[in-house]
């Protein structure tokens, strides 16, 4: 075997010999396993709404459901298998967000409860909410100045 | 029950979770970085009002719930909603992944991963 010498060589090279991941498959599982999380939520909201509770609290207990079971199936480990299974099925919907906070923070334990769990809790689901959060204020602030809803579809 | 209303939601976040799908199997983005793109596409109240669920437990609707909450508190005490109303309409999905996820690294153990 030659050496490889340009950077596009070795991609090129790395590109043979590194499996296609089938997306077609990886695609139709993200679809079933998303869809029948979000659907399960969308059989607890109307649980939630023959119970009279409003819209904006549905909602959260929907999330809040959601979150418990992801964060109760990442510490029994069966949610790496189920992401593995699904992808971005499992990763996408608001469990993939507990899943990023439940995960490392289970690694790290070992670090200790302050620096460890609680520290590196954050390491991925940190940037979202950096990012979301900081969003919102300037989506905000815009409000304030144009005082127009038509600027933001929300 | 409205099954009509759970067909939608299925369909619906089964299309977002392909389109995240495809924005990992193709653009060698990390999960974290997609979670960060898609949060901050959450304009889309029509798609609420159409999927009900389908739309709000991706975390496109986080992004949606931070904004609209924002706008709504705004609407109602000024600029000091700016900073406040994001988070206060989020509050709840964010306490609970905190809290849950901090007693269930307390039960857990940690396994060693298998590659």
């Amino acid at each position: 075997m030659k050496p490889i010498q340009s950077k596009e060589e070795y991609q090129t090279y790395v590109d043979q010999k590194t499996p296609n991941s089938p997306i077609l498959k990886n695609c139709f599982n993200a679809f079933w396993v998303g869809g029948l999380i979000c659907a399960i939520g969308q059989i607890i909201f109307e649980i939630c709404k023959t119970r009279g509770i409003d819209e904006t609290n549905s909602y959260t207990i929907v999330s809040m459901i959601l979150v418990f079971c992801s964060a109760f199936l990442t510490g029994l480990n069966i949610f790496n298998k189920i992401g593995k299974f699904a992808g971005a099925g499992s990763l996408i919907p608001i469990t993939g967000f507990a899943n990023s906070i439940v995960s490392p923070a289970m690694e790290y334990k070992s670090e200790g409860y302050v620096m460890g769990v609680g520290a590196k809790m954050f390491t991925v689901a940190g940037p979202v909410l950096v990012y979301g959060i900081s969003s919102s204020i300037i989506i905000g602030i815009i409000y304030i100045i144009f005082n127009t809803q038509s600027l933001i579809l929300v | 029950m409205d099954w009509y209303m759970v067909l939608k939601a299925f369909i619906t976040g089964g299309v977002i979770c392909i389109i995240g799908q495809i924005l990992i199997d193709k653009t060698k983005l990390t999960p974290a970085r997609i979670l960060v793109i898609l949060g901050g596409l959450g304009w889309y109240k029509y798609l609420i009002d159409f999927a009900g669920c389908g739309a709000t437990v991706p975390l496109t609707g986080f992004g949606s719930l931070l904004a609209k909450g924002t706008i709504s508190e705004v609407k109602s005490t000024g600029l000091i909603g700016a900073f406040t109303g994001g988070i206060k309409a989020a509050a709840g999905g964010i306490a609970a992944a905190i809290f849950f996820g901090y007693i269930a690294s307390l039960v857990s153990k940690p396994k060693i991963k298998k590659q």
